[in-house]
């Protein structure tokens, strides 16, 4: 486990994401949060961990911690193929720029949202909306859940292979599921 | 004794001379020619003190078009107009560092709204960065029009009369018209053109000094004056090098070029040219035909040198984009390489060295730390590449770099018999044995690819898996740099890939060049109305995140949608780099006409200025709107009515920055693939605020609300699909008659419940009357417009220039 950016050259960060040592503590900032959001990114249908899509494990996540969820790029497809349709989706672009709206009222209509979560974005640019929300969105806390260490996030998990990023969502889920 | 060469261009520049000084009966002049300075001068009349005067450029006024009010605009000219655009567009910045470092004030951390020690802001830091990559793009392309200009010049005088298409195209160069007011018609009036440019990026430049400019929307105001100086000086380049060099003008059946590496014939001597000027090349093609050895060698080229090579010479050959470098050098296929100007490898040298091939910088801007032998005698320079006493040379006289550069390749490659640098099979098999599985190879991959698990496949015997990342490598070798046990990681999935590399023989359209007149006529209303759903300028480089093969199926969806796609540079060879199910390449499928569902190639980067010139002409030649000096009117114009969207699904320069921003000042929308996103800012628009997208009707002066279109000015999409129905959604524009507007909402709805899985969730915003909506789809667009409480609104006489209200309101 590494603390250190995924891309070697991602290191232009004077303020560093706090790290996630284990997964309850991304349990404890979610339910510390008013209005999370979870946005997914295109690499929810390329990651396969235990024979099991990454999209699937987002899925149960999802419905378990009722965390509205915005699909980037063609990824509401995947959801509805799945079963499940996602709050919205949008570009990765333009959820990145209402995000730093703090007049925007959130996917969902319900408010603005002050806890945002990442996942299954391109490494370099999920670094960079993180990086533009660090900057512009200052009431907004933000969260990778990758298995890649994002200096840029608030929170981050590190460098992990991918049993233990599949175990990680595991035990989330099942927190909000309130099996342990 | 001069030689025979020299001889022959003596005998040119005192033509040359000649042809100046003619001029000057013409009442033309090149140049500032007289300045006179009296500082007391007595005559009968009187005493006169410091008089000064100078006699700068007379035209011949031929062109009866009235002057716009932009003639030659300054960094503020048309500030209001980018204004309007920026309010709609705002600028979203994605910070790539948290510091400035410009200034020894710094390093300054701009941190969430800290400011540095000049006072300037993240925003402001982050648009400055903007500014800085424009001017850099237009400055290299300024730089390179400037130096064709100078040899064109040279070798075929001031008044070599420009004639980019003949009698086909009368507005030669509507860019520079439309921007400076002036209507070039010989090599001579483009130096004043030139001037221009280069004055203005020098005041854009120097507005990113520290201490200048602070303001973010400032900073991108004068990004976009750099990018509109940048298509000026594109179409420069352009048109002087089709009017002298007899490029294709405006052809739609420019010739098919042979392309990939597969096409080139190794058991001739190999002259491999990369870079983006073709003037060194030139020299080549032309000692090489002089002396009948066309048939007897291959001149190939890399970037966008090769398309110009292809124009100037159709039995050039395409290797590729400009990510092949590594792999055609390390395979040993070039026996000399010669390198210009612009996207080159700085390690060439170094690389063409382990495979034994002389190296030939050809450019003042790229001199790779060589000796300058341009004066040195021609058997001399080629004795001492041939033994190997140097590695390479520099020559700027593009006659020589031609009779060295074949004299060597001729004399070297019974010696180098095609070298190479990649390993044995079973040595990748060894050597990755020595693969510690640390990573550092796949985190400095900008891809991401998964090396290590291949690297362990090999070790165990399989080179199936490094073999499959060959399509998706972009050739940076940042894997090898990475390797703390330097293994030739890219070597290995070339040797891997090889099969695919040889394989690879295709066709690319040679560059056409402008778009007719006639084009423009035939197809200006389909595309005003909308009837023709769109233009899609497919163009930059090769920097992809999967490969190719994205932006020739992107290319090959539109075409098959009626688009007029339009490919240039990087991006117009890897659509050619595919065939279809019967065997056919892109341009083979699809003729090369400006015309509805088709694919045409205007050619190198410098190139993409028709693209712009094309939507200029839709105003100027169809629409009948002056053009002269009148920029703020055609760009209103184009954004309001021309359904034209530019994809850079590879884009990584500065160069791409500017041609980008020359395509927002005009009002032209642009999608950057995901590696763009690291251009670090988006101008995005918010299709939720719907007070955001009022237009005037110039009929009434009434506002009216025309919904998001087009929705974003320049934004990054991540994958092909989402690029798709991008590329559909943004091709509507306010003016589309209700025909058009169903045509184009068939084409969004389709793609989007194809590609996303469901119908588009904003149909109500860009639906304006019930005649929208597309025939077949009635029964479900209209509950979603139920459900939305949708009302129906007019379609306006769009406008976002007051003074182009026709009926002022009481």
């Amino acid at each position: 486990m590494s603390f250190e950016p995924w891309q070697c050259a991602e290191v232009a960060a004077t303020k560093k994401a706090n790290p996630i040592t284990k997964p309850e503590v991304v349990i404890a900032l979610i339910k510390k949060a008013a209005h999370p959001v979870l946005v997914v990114g295109s690499n929810a249908t390329e990651r396969y961990m235990e024979e099991k899509l990454l999209i699937e494990y987002l899925i149960d996540f999802a419905k378990a911690s009722k965390i509205p969820v915005v699909a980037t790029a063609h990824m509401v497809g995947e959801f509805l193929k799945r079963g499940y349709e996602p709050a919205g989706y949008m570009s990765a672009m333009d959820i990145g720029n209402r995000l730093v709206d703090p007049e925007w009222q959130g996917i969902d209509g319900k408010g603005p949202h002050d806890l945002a979560l990442f996942i299954g974005l391109p490494y370099y640019m999920e670094s960079l909306i993180l990086s533009g929300l660090k900057h512009f969105a200052l009431d907004l806390k933000t969260i990778t859940l990758d298995n890649l260490y994002h200096p840029h996030a608030s929170w981050s998990f590190p460098n992990a292979t991918l049993e233990e990023w599949s175990h990680n969502l595991k035990i989330m889920t099942s927190k909000f599921e309130g099996r342990q | 004794m001069p030689s025979l060469t020299q001889q022959t261009k003596l005998k040119r520049l005192e033509e040359n001379d000649i042809a100046s000084k003619s001029s000057w009966s013409c009442s033309l002049l090149s140049r500032k020619e007289v300045h006179l300075k009296i500082g007391e001068l007595k005559t009968d009349v009187g005493l006169v003190k410091n008089l000064e005067f100078s006699i700068g450029k007379m035209h011949e006024e031929t062109w009866t078009e009235p002057m716009g009010p932009t003639p030659f605009p300054s960094l503020t000219t048309l500030r209001e107009w980018d204004m309007k655009l920026l309010n709609r567009y705002k600028p979203f910045y994605l910070p790539d560092c948290d510091l400035c470092c410009l200034c020894t004030f710094g390093k300054c951390d701009l941190t969430a709204g800290k400011r540095g020690a000049c006072g300037l802001d993240i925003a402001a830091q982050s648009s400055r960065i903007v500014l800085l990559a424009c001017s850099i793009g237009a400055a290299t392309h300024t730089a390179h029009a400037r130096h064709v200009v100078d040899h064109l010049i040279e070798k075929y005088g001031h008044q070599h009369p420009i004639d980019v298409g003949g009698l086909n195209v009368k507005v030669e160069a509507p860019v520079t018209r439309l921007v400076t007011g002036t209507k070039p018609e010989t090599l001579g009036d483009l130096e004043d053109v030139l001037e221009y440019c280069e004055r203005q990026i020098t005041h854009c430049l120097s507005a990113a000094h520290t201490g200048q400019e602070g303001n973010y929307l400032d900073f991108e105001s004068k990004a976009f004056h750099a990018g509109m100086v940048d298509q000026v000086g594109m179409e420069v380049a352009d048109i002087a090098q089709i009017s002298a060099l007899n490029f294709p003008k405006a052809d739609p059946e420019a010739p098919l070029i042979q392309m990939g590496i597969g096409t080139v014939d190794t058991s001739k001597p190999v002259i491999m040219c990369i870079g983006h000027n073709v003037v060194p090349s030139v020299g080549i093609i032309d000692y090489m035909k002089e002396n009948k050895l066309d048939d007897k060698m291959e001149v190939v080229g890399l970037c966008c040198t090769a398309f110009d090579n292809t124009r100037y010479y159709d039995r050039a050959k395409i290797v590729g984009p400009i990510s092949w470098q590594l792999r055609f050098i390390r395979g040993g296929f070039a026996d000399v390489v010669v390198l210009d100007e612009q996207c080159v490898r700085t390690d060439v040298s170094s690389e063409a060295e382990r495979v034994k091939a002389p190296v030939i910088a050809a450019s003042e801007k790229n001199c790779m730390g060589f000796r300058n032998r341009t004066n040195d005698p021609a058997d001399e320079i080629v004795s001492d590449l041939v033994s190997g006493k140097t590695l390479g040379v520099l020559i700027l006289d593009p006659e020589k770099v031609g009779e060295v550069a074949v004299k060597v390749a001729r004399q070297i490659a019974p010696i180098r018999r095609k070298y190479s640098n990649l390993p044995k099979i079973g040595e990748i098999k060894k050597l990755a044995k020595k693969c510690r599985q640390c990573n550092m190879c796949q985190r400095s991959c900008p891809q991401d690819l998964g090396i290590p698990a291949a690297l362990k496949a090999a070790a165990d015997g399989s080179l199936t898996e490094l073999a499959d990342l060959y399509a998706c490598c972009i050739g940076c070798g940042r894997c090898e740099e990475a390797c703390p046990d330097k293994l030739p990681i890219h070597s290995f999935i070339v040797k891997a890939g090889e099969r695919q590399m040889v394989e690879e023989t295709n066709y690319c359209r040679a560059g056409r060049g402008a778009i007719q007149d006639v084009e423009i006529r035939n197809v200006g209303s389909p595309i005003v109305l909308g009837e023709i759903p769109g233009i899609l300028a497919v163009v930059g480089c090769s920097n992809y995140p999967k490969g190719g093969k994205d932006v020739y199926e992107i290319c090959r969806e539109f075409a098959n949608r009626r688009f007029i796609v339009v490919t240039s540079g990087c991006s117009a060879m890897s659509a050619g780099s595919y065939k279809n199910a019967d065997g056919k390449t892109l341009y083979e499928e699809f003729s090369g006409e400006f015309a509805a569902g088709n694919v045409l190639n205007v050619g190198s980067c410098v190139a993409n200025s028709h693209i712009a010139g094309a939507a200029i002409k839709v105003a100027s030649i169809f629409a009948k709107r002056n053009l002269r000096g009148n920029y703020e009117e055609i760009a209103d114009y184009i954004y309001n009515r021309v359904g034209a969207v530019g994809l850079a699904w590879g884009a990584y320069s500065q160069k791409a920055a500017s041609i980008a921003a020359g395509f927002w000042r005009l009002g032209v929308p642009v999608l950057v693939g995901p590696h763009g996103s690291k251009y670090r800012r988006m101008l995005l628009g918010r299709a939720d605020k719907k007070e955001e997208w009022e237009v005037y009707d110039a009929r009434t002066g009434d506002k009216v609300n025309v919904g998001p279109a087009p929705e974003h000015l320049f934004q990054t999409v991540e994958t092909p699909e989402e690029a798709m129905v991008a590329i559909a959604k943004l091709s509507m524009r306010p003016n589309d008659t209700w025909k058009g507007r169903s045509i184009k909402l068939s084409h969004y709805i389709d793609l989007h419940k194809r590609l996303y899985g469901t119908i588009p969730n904003d149909l109500d915003l860009f639906v304006r009357t019930q005649a929208d909506v597309p025939v077949t789809m009635k029964d479900e667009i209209t509950k979603i417009l139920e459900a939305k409480e949708w009302k129906e609104t007019v379609i306006p006489d769009p406008t976002l220039l007051p003074r182009l209200i026709r009926k002022k309101k009481e």
